[in-house]
């Protein structure tokens, strides 16, 4: 079976900078990875790299044989922090209805299904009670859920995740979880980018270990071995008993931008 | 109530309320991407801007709209290429662009011998010197505007809210932003007769300013700022008959008294009510 992500030899620079360096990876259609490694490792740049937010210096992107954006299937992108203005007049259910946009939408009125579409999104993250209420009113977990909801409306063939577990309550870490296994049902092929360690081994078909370069991709067994751990988070990693522990200092955001 | 009607008993002021109602539409509908998406310098640049398409358009003897049009079309494609080759800041590219053309529009106009009135009258505005080409134009530039934003509304609410979502759907951000820099060019040349190249910044940000403070969806402060824009212009229009003062000015001043009343008695978002319910989350 081909893969349905394809990266051979991906590079991406910020400047001189490599933020990522010839990655070649493939993910099955289906599959649910998560992505790990130290900040700016480049877990961020491969999610806008694949949904065609930053030009790639070399190698290529493939996603069901295409290049990024031109897969036909809705690829859904959830930012690790929503850069939008809080402030902006719109309601939860406004926000959600946007992921029905698109797909030659753009001059059509939202049609029944589309409202049900968007009705069953908001209900599966526990915010349909919220939907008339402007964004700028909501908590941060609840903010979240929004753009969960929206990524859902879309009905993504492909969703990528950016740290959708970092700075947010139990109940919307909880949440997330139950929806991604949802979407296992559905076929859904799922990338999370995480700093949690242990739900990347225990919830996740495949890992993804980044640092700049790939360290490891595979199973969760295959990939947290103690060399490669010592690889990527290097001064971060210690080791107690003979077990590994890596001192992940999480959500500096140095990867950002 | 005959003080109503009887202004309009002249030919010259029916064109004047027509064009004042033009005006009060399109300034106040573009105006909420305006304030939305924080371009209030730009507005009031792009507006100084035209005053050399103006001038040279008055030498050469041809109608000062159609002037403004090239002059301000040009100067929005500039801005819009400027600052995206990011080399400098947007801000930045607009101070440069906006001191320089209404430098050049000063030195052509000084050139004339009626200087002082005429630049008065692009400044500021003269609402009862509108003729009847100057109408067809206008009416022709709001249409186009207004079939435009009709058009691409959803991809501009996209775009202005969350840029990210709008390139993952396959927008071109981009086209669409100068896009808005030309129906943003073309609103200021409807307004130029009307209320002057000084004053039309405010047009574009009042009313939807004040609309946004009473509304919490973009189609409803839409329509709360037409209808601000509107009373506006017609408020000023009248002041401007009956107590002979600048058109432009008076409309500018009735939305300003909009707005400040909007920003202390809004009922969710004014002054009052938050001094009522401070623990509403701050945005942000």
């Amino acid at each position: 079976m081909t893969d349905l992500l394809e990266l051979r030899q991906v590079s991406v620079f910020y400047g001189a900078r490599a933020a990522l360096d010839a990655v070649s990876l493939g993910v099955q259609r289906g599959a649910q990875v998560a992505v790990v490694g130290p900040n700016g490792a480049g877990k961020s740049t491969l999610f806008k790299a694949l949904v065609g937010l930053l030009p790639i210096a070399s190698g290529e992107i493939r996603i069901g044989g295409h290049p990024p954006g031109e897969f036909r299937e809705p690829v859904a992108y959830v930012p690790q922090r929503e850069e939008v203005d809080w402030r902006f007049p719109v309601t939860v259910e406004d926000v959600v209805a946007m992921g029905r946009y698109g797909r030659k939408r753009w001059f059509k009125r939202l049609s029944a299904v589309d409202r049900q579409v968007v009705r069953a999104s908001l209900d599966k993250l526990g915010i349909g009670q919220l939907s008339d209420r402007p964004i700028g009113e909501l908590s941060g977990g609840q903010q979240q859920r929004v753009f969960l909801a929206r990524a859902l409306a879309q009905e993504p063939r492909v969703l990528l995740l950016d740290e959708p577990f970092t700075g947010v309550d139990i109940g919307t870490k909880e949440e997330t979880l139950e929806l991604l296994s949802g979407l296992r049902e559905q076929a859904v092929t799922v990338l999370v980018s995480t700093h949690d360690l242990d739900l990347a081994a225990g919830r996740f078909d495949q890992v993804v270990l980044l640092s700049g370069h790939l360290v490891s991709a595979g199973s969760p067994q295959e990939v947290f071995t103690e060399a490669h751990l010592q690889s990527a988070f290097g001064g971060q990693m210690v080791v107690v008993n003979g077990k590994a522990i890596v001192v992940d200092q999480c959500c500096g955001g140095g990867e950002r931008r | 109530m005959n003080w109503l009607t009887e202004p309009f008993a002249l030919g010259f002021m029916q064109r004047s309320l027509i064009a004042s109602v033009i005006v009060g539409v399109v300034c106040s509908l573009i105006g909420c991407y305006v304030v939305l998406r924080s371009m209030a310098f730009l507005g009031d640049a792009l507006a100084h801007a035209i005053l050399p398409g103006v001038a040279v358009a008055y030498l050469a003897g041809v109608n000062l709209l159609a002037g403004a049009l090239v002059a301000g079309l040009l100067v929005a494609v500039g801005i819009s290429f400027v600052s995206r080759s990011g080399t400098i800041r947007e801000d930045t590219a607009i101070g440069v662009f906006f001191a320089a053309a209404l430098a050049l529009g000063v030195v052509l106009i000084s050139t004339m011998d009626t200087y002082a009135v005429d630049l008065t009258h692009v400044l500021f505005g003269n609402v009862l010197g509108v003729s009847e080409v100057d109408l067809w134009i206008s009416g022709g530039l709001a249409a186009v505007v207004l079939v435009c934003i009709a058009l691409l509304y959803k991809r501009l609410l996209v775009v202005s809210f969350d840029p990210i979502l709008g390139q993952t759907l396959g927008l071109h951000t981009d086209l669409l932003r100068t896009g808005l820099f030309l129906m943003l060019a073309a609103t200021i040349v409807v307004s130029l007769r009307t209320v002057g190249v000084a004053l039309v910044a405010a047009m574009l940000v009042t009313p939807p300013a004040a609309a946004y403070l009473l509304t919490r969806r973009l189609p409803a402060m839409m329509a709360v700022s037409v209808a601000i824009g509107v009373v506006s212009a017609i408020s000023g229009l009248y002041a401007s008959y009956y107590l002979n003062v600048a058109s432009g000015g008076a409309m500018v001043l009735v939305a300003t008294a909009f707005f400040l009343l909007a920003f202390v008695f809004a009922p969710r978002k004014g002054v009052l009510a938050r001094l009522r319910s401070p623990r509403r989350p701050a945005a942000g």
